[in-house]
């Protein structure tokens, strides 16, 4: 089914008797379920973009690309750098940026400027009984009534079918820098990490692979900003980490230093390899004596540590690991559900939500619990 | 300003409500007698008033659990209240209602810098808490105006903002997790110290709701290394319109200061009368802040007055001192203290897309003469949240009902062009019956199931945020 408009969706909702798979540009294979496929693409383009107020919005079914295409000739950008999964999952089309939000996708420099929750300025919906619902708006601060655009950040399509979203944008940088410290174990370069973002040389990316593509391990720094900005920090940085390890500098792309983090977003390390892939959210400081218990095949880390991505085996990794202050969503594979069970009183929240917003439960049908 | 009436069976219990409260908190934390509970009777919204039947003053989570459990079991209503700082009612009790104040809870629970957040319970004030870890270099970012007396709690009800959020956004960007007890006594943790939530954002949704989901009685919030250093420089046009591209400008420029702030003549003039700052007499005067090193604000500075100078200013000034920065503060932090002296003022909070700037304040302008008020605006123009300060006179009848009407007019102004009706105040009373301008029946009824989740008696704060006409149903079916 492919709606061609608010209303066509709205319809489409009221009349379903079975579950609805709600569809974006399908590149995200860990969040497919069972269901006649409601396909968002048609219902696509960018309605309005006022690069003074740093605003754009557009319908869900927009691919992301074309709006980045917009945001780049007015020399401007999604700030939150939302990744692209299919290198990872081995899946092909176009990310639709209704996609993005329903995952609530951010990248590395989520660490400093927010997740793509953060730059949401407002949602057109359609519900589990086909009402048609707004929220938020266009404007950069917004108290009116309660914030469900964050609500459906993040809600998979479960508590209702993403129709526009509006979206905060940020200028483009000039500079990128990035300081490299080699040879850290992983606790050392959380710890690494963690003065390099408490210090104020506006750290906007923070990810450590405890094996490159030549084996050893190197922790990466980034600073974004304007030319002479991004060397004065690169040289305090490079001063400040200098004791935990061998440091080095580099400025602008040499090297591929952009691709590099453009792998660190896509989680490059791991395409094509065979096994479970895991995404961990927890306060840096406990990321290295988790992976220790975790036994996995591979791990990158990025966020400071925050956000553990791990290679493993097989099997349900949250039982080896118990309890956890965080949470870890199964980005590929079959042997657990996708979603961190919640604990009883939340879960209770989450399914009384699930059940006022689609009564039916035919959004998505079991995604989230 | 309609409330509903109290319910005559909740305050004919009030002895037995009393006794039951008294039974699980120490006897200075139950206030009961008349002459003191009128010491709830209002917030910063001084207009409408209203004593509560009792206050309560709980230390920790498991007395605002006791607490919340009685009220929930008898049937009676909670209004929670943070430092009482909110501008529009949100903290009003009806007669009817237990007043639970947070004020006693402002212990640090935690600090933690390695991974940047700390633990407080909700009634620290919003300053103490970078005060709590400004020795080591931090600071909590969202600064409302309000901040020497403003509550956690408060900031997290009304998702409150401040004039530097333009870089580092409002509380919802900075709170990682909150314990919180909801209507029935139950405690429930949502969030943590770690970044984003696993299942659905009710972080997200708790932020915001005015205290109607749950009172919030300790927050993780993120903390930031404070940036090297901080400098303002101050510009001066002949008109709204000119000052308006110059903030497109340098939004345009790729440059990301940290505050951009707007006063226009009315402002000026009633600024200069009080702080004497040395603000030029003009249209409309900016104030641009960027942070960090010295060669770093000096280039982004130069870039700045650059874009400045093309626009034909009256006035461009930058600070070249930490003495020169707190003049060219001087006058916008003493705004709203000016137009206090010289008359009573209403102040509202709306947002409109930065792009309407010119069209608003003219409007405004128009409004004013029509209904023979003054008016001038303090606004946050990298982010389009308007302050307008509405002057009339408290002692002279029927000016508060015409100021009220004239505010309305530029709320709705604002939602006509693509804004808002509050940036960061808040509904509360104040834009209650308004919200029908912003939003649907349907818009309404999405965001009154949530409150049905968190709170299905409805009993928690619930006369403010929806239009009365709009959760009468609801209200009334569990007994309100």
């Amino acid at each position: 089914m492919t709606p061609q408009t608010e209303q066509d969706l709205s319809d489409l909702i009221k009349d379903a008797r079975d579950p609805l798979s709600i569809r974006g540009g399908g590149t995200r294979s860990y969040a497919h379920v069972a269901g006649d496929t409601v396909d968002m693409r048609a219902m696509s383009g960018i309605t309005l973009y006022e690069p003074g107020a740093m605003t754009i919005v557009a319908k869900a079914g927009t691919p992301l690309s074309e709006i980045n295409t917009a945001l780049a000739a007015e020399n401007q950008r999604l700030a939150f750098e939302p990744m692209d999964h299919r290198a990872l999952l081995g899946t092909s089309g176009e990310p639709t940026i209704g996609g993005v939000v329903a995952a609530n996708i951010s990248g590395p420099r989520r660490i400093s400027v927010g997740a793509c929750r953060d730059f949401l300025l407002g949602v057109r919906f359609v519900d589990g009984a086909g009402n048609i619902v707004k929220n938020g708006g266009r404007v950069m601060k917004n108290v009116t009534g309660y914030d469900l655009v964050k609500l459906m950040a993040g809600a998979y399509g479960t508590l209702g079918v993403l129709t526009e979203v509006s979206l905060k944008v940020l200028p483009n940088v000039a500079q990128t820098g990035c300081v490299l410290i080699h040879g850290l174990d992983d606790a050392q370069a959380v710890v690494a990490m963690s003065a390099a973002l408490g210090s104020p040389f506006e750290v906007t990316g923070a990810a450590h692979f405890p094996q490159n593509m030549d084996g050893d391990p190197v922790t990466m720094i980034r600073i974004e900003g304007f030319d002479a900005s991004v060397q004065y920090r690169a040289d305090r940085l490079r001063d400040l980490l200098k004791p935990y390890g061998e440091v080095t500098v580099k400025i602008g792309d040499a090297d591929g230093l952009l691709e590099s983090w453009d792998r660190v977003r896509d989680v490059h390390a791991f395409a094509g390899q065979p096994g479970d892939i895991w995404r961990i959210s927890v306060k840096p400081s406990d990321a290295a004596g988790l992976v220790a218990k975790l036994g996995a095949k591979a791990v990158q880390y990025d966020w400071g540590g925050g956000l553990i991505w791990a290679l493993t085996d097989g099997g349900d990794m949250r039982a080896r690991i118990g309890e956890v202050k965080g949470h870890a969503t199964l980005i590929r594979g079959t042997a657990a559900p996708v979603f961190h069970p919640e604990p009883a009183p939340v879960a209770a929240i989450s399914a009384a939500l699930r059940a006022k917003f689609d009564p039916r439960n035919i959004l998505n049908t079991g995604l989230m619990g | 300003m309609q409330m509903p009436a109290p319910d005559a069976s909740v305050l004919s219990r009030k002895d037995q409500i009393v006794s039951r409260l008294q039974g699980v908190l120490p006897a200075n934390a139950v206030i009961s007698d008349i002459a003191e509970t009128r010491a709830y009777e209002c917030d910063a919204l001084t207009a409408y008033r209203c004593p509560p039947l009792c206050a309560v003053l709980p230390a920790n989570t498991a007395e605002v659990a006791a607490v919340m459990k009685i009220c929930h079991d008898m049937g009676v209503p909670v209004v929670p209240r943070g430092s009482g700082t909110s501008l529009a009612g949100g903290a009003l009790p009806t007669a009817d209602c237990v007043i639970l104040g947070v004020a006693k809870m402002n212990a640090v629970i935690e600090t933690n810098y390695p991974d940047r957040y700390i633990t407080v319970q909700t009634g620290r004030t919003n300053l103490s808490v970078t005060g709590a870890v400004e020795a080591d270099g931090f600071f909590y970012a969202p600064d409302p105006s309000s901040q020497l007396a403003c509550a956690i709690a408060g900031n997290i009800a009304m998702n409150s903002g401040g004039a530097h959020c333009l870089k580092y956004g409002v509380t919802t960007n900075n709170l990682l997790g909150v314990t919180m007890v909801m209507m029935d006594g139950s405690v429930v943790e949502i969030g943590g110290a770690h970044m984003d939530a696993g299942g659905l954002d009710l972080l997200g949704v708790i932020c915001g709701s005015e205290g109607q989901l749950g009172v919030v009685t300790e927050a993780t919030l993120r903390i930031l290394p404070k940036p090297e250093g901080a400098r303002p420089v101050l510009m001066g046009y002949d008109s709204n319109e000119v000052a308006g591209q110059v903030v497109t400008d340098i939004i345009k420029a790729g440059v990301l200061p940290v505050a951009i702030e707007f006063m226009d003549r009315p402002c000026i003039e009633a600024t200069e009368a009080f702080a004497k700052a040395g603000y030029p007499m003009c249209e409309a005067l900016l104030i641009v802040e960027v942070e960090g090193s010295d060669a770093e604000i000096d280039a982004q500075l130069a870039l700045i007055m650059e874009i400045a100078a093309k626009h034909n200013p009256v006035e461009l000034r930058e600070a070249k001192s930490a003495d020169e920065a707190a003049r060219i503060w001087l006058g916008r932090k003493s705004a709203f203290g000016a137009m206090g002296q010289i008359n009573d003022y209403m102040c509202l909070d709306g947002t409109i897309p930065v792009s309407q700037l010119p069209y608003v304040l003219r409007r405004i302008g128009e409004m004013s003469k029509e209904y023979g008020l003054g008016v001038g605006n303090v606004f946050h123009a990298g982010d389009g949240n308007m302050h307008p300060l509405i002057l009339f006179d408290a002692n002279k009848p029927g000016d508060l009902e015409l100021c009220e009407a004239f505010g309305a007019d530029i709320l709705k102004l604002c939602v006509e062009v693509g804004g808002c009706l509050t940036g960061e105040h808040g509904v509360g009373i104040e834009k209650r019956d308004l919200m029908h301008v912003q939003y649907d029946p349907a818009d309404l009824e999405a965001q009154m199931a949530v409150k049905d989740v968190f709170d299905p008696k409805w009993l928690l704060n619930a006369a403010k945020v929806f239009p009365l006409d709009a959760s009468e149903n609801r209200r009334m079916a569990g007994g309100r």
